[in-house]
């Protein structure tokens, strides 16, 4: 981990305003959103279903527009009153909800999709190097294999490093566990984890699960019902390097009871007015 | 990760297990399909034998020429070259007109796909000329084009070409949106989209279109080589040879031009199949 790597990645969202307009009706996504993320820091997101988390990711991502408010990384306008949507680019890779391998290509050749896009290296290169990612990441032998022949948890590691083989700045992960059991989850927790601490990139990560949130993250943000803003910003204090320990200690019960507290308010108001999952 | 090697170990095993049940099970099947085509050609035969041994004719087997009637009219076929020559004709347009239905329609397909404005234009008229049968172009076609046989190769194009751009265009409109944005994410160009990801996502599409495609080309062939036939043009095929022998008198040709017919698609299907699947080599297992 050196001093470079965690001076990039650095996320700042001042007042980000989404509405959409289906049929006339506008409906607010996002109002008035304003988070700052640390360079290097794993930040959760939690929220109810429709409460607009992934119309903020995605504005980040450059998916859409905003309708207000600007989008910064490490200081410079992604999108802002000048431009209002974010050039979609490799410092900001998003790993999505399903998963979104290419299934006619092998999981080596995912892997080496983007740097061969972006022309910086040969295809031969890009699959030496990915090879190499593979192994780090426990993935030997299963390079020539089809996405569709190995299992959902073996997936969502690949995707992990077919987005960072393109050294971004910023992982953006949209539910990225969502659907998988439990013990696989906590396989993928730590193994993410693990990734982590050897790139130190920063991860914009939402989620509907508490316990991965506080598992994971620096700082979980509990987000309103829909229109979508921080409602209350809860600093970890369990110190990283961490492991599934973890779950267990008083400590983490502890922030859990006061997460909980703040997503079950919010998350009622969103199932009374029946949002949709997504 | 030894917990997963072994795990991998394991699948294998169980693909090797699950090869060799494949196997037997298709033993067991060949011999039940050979034991219901020997029982079909048995009732066949008892049925043409003619009224006999039941006291009354069957309907329509009683009038058909018997398996062995066939069989025999087959086998002074074999040496002659205008029945080989049928089925030379026939396959030769089949392959012509789906090969270039193929050729035309893919990136036709494609083309509707990505591209709005071509789509605004053209797609009106393509769902309006769409619901004419093939056959119906069969008059018309004689008077457009200036040989049978091109005649008969556009209706046959015809009748696979819409088929094979409605599954393109449906293949290409089915393909999952977070994978192009996530090909964009990753630095993608519009090229590269279109050549690494639309072409592939849309190639099982391509696929199914063609295998049905093939089977629609078969149809149209013989039907239009029976009306073409009617105009005075010897043009031939095996549609022709059930039509002529019909007019002849000789019905076990009839029959043996169905069979020949029958197995003419049935290995084309099987061929196109065959090559298509390498069009899609991760949906293999």
């Amino acid at each position: 981990m050196s001093a470079d790597q965690v001076s990039r990645g650095a996320l700042s969202l001042d007042n980000v305003v989404k509405i959409y307009d289906p049929d006339g009706a506008s409906v607010m996504a996002v109002d008035h959103c304003s988070l700052q993320v640390e360079a290097g820091e794993i930040c959760m997101i939690v929220g109810p279903s429709g409460c607009g988390k992934t119309s903020l990711l995605n504005a980040i991502a450059g998916f859409h527009e905003i309708d207000g408010g600007s989008i910064r990384l490490d200081g410079q306008p992604l999108c802002g009153p000048a431009r209002r949507q974010a050039p979609i680019g490799p410092d900001r890779v998003v790993v999505f909800q399903n998963g979104a391998l290419f299934p006619w290509k092998s999981n080596l050749e995912n892997i080496a999709f983007g740097p061969v896009a972006q022309g910086w290296l040969s295809r031969a290169e890009a699959r030496e190097r990915a090879r190499v990612m593979m192994a780090e990441a426990g993935l030997a032998g299963y390079e020539d294999e089809y996405p569709g022949q190995v299992s959902s948890g073996l997936r969502r590691r690949v995707e992990i490093v077919r987005a960072l083989i393109n050294d971004p700045a910023v992982l953006l992960l949209d539910e990225p566990y969502r659907a998988l059991d439990a013990l696989t989850k906590s396989v993928l927790h730590e193994a993410l984890l693990e990734i982590y601490y050897k790139t130190r990139k920063t991860i914009f990560f939402i989620t509907h699960d508490l316990e991965e949130a506080i598992f994971l993250g620096h700082r979980v943000v509990v987000m309103t019902a829909r229109p979508c803003r921080p409602k209350r910003i809860f600093e970890i204090d369990i110190p990283h390097p961490r492991d599934y320990s973890v779950l267990t200690s008083k400590r983490f019960r502890e922030i859990a009871a006061e997460v909980a507290e703040a997503v079950n308010e919010e998350a009622l108001k969103s199932f009374v007015r029946g949002e949709k999952e997504g | 990760m030894s917990s997963e090697v072994s795990l991998s170990v394991a699948g294998h095993e169980r693909r090797s297990s699950r090869v060799n049940l494949r196997r037997k099970l298709f033993a067991v099947s060949t011999r039940r399909a050979a034991i219901s085509i020997l029982l079909a050609l048995l009732l066949w035969q008892l049925g043409a034998s003619g009224p006999g041994w039941l006291g009354a004719r069957i309907p329509i087997i009683g009038a058909a020429p018997s398996p062995v009637a066939v069989a025999e009219a087959w086998s002074h076929l074999v040496a002659d070259p205008h029945y080989w020559r049928s089925w030379y004709l026939s396959l030769f347009r089949v392959l012509f007109g789906f090969a270039s239905a193929t050729l035309v329609g893919v990136p036709f397909g494609l083309l509707l796909a990505v591209n709005p404005t071509f789509r605004r234009i053209s797609y009106p008229v393509f769902e309006l000329l769409r619901p004419i049968p093939p056959l119906a172009w069969v008059p018309a076609s004689i008077i457009f084009w200036p040989t049978q046989e091109l005649s008969i190769a556009f209706v046959i194009f015809i009748g696979a070409f819409y088929t094979i751009v409605i599954n393109v265009l449906g293949g290409a409109e089915a393909i999952d949106i977070r994978l192009i944005q996530a090909a964009r994410s990753m630095g993608a160009s519009r090229g590269n989209i279109f050549w690494r990801l639309i072409l592939p996502g849309v190639a099982p599409s391509i696929r199914v279109g063609m295998e049905v495609a093939i089977g629609i080309t078969w149809e149209v062939v013989v039907a239009a080589e029976m009306i073409s036939s009617g105009s005075g043009g010897a043009g031939g095929g095996l549609g022709f040879f059930i039509w002529n022998s019909y007019i002849g008198g000789s019905y076990p040709n009839i029959v043996v031009g169905m069979i020949s017919i029958g197995i003419a698609g049935y290995a084309s299907s099987a061929a196109v199949r065959l090559a298509a699947t390498r069009l899609t080599p991760w949906q293999r297992s």
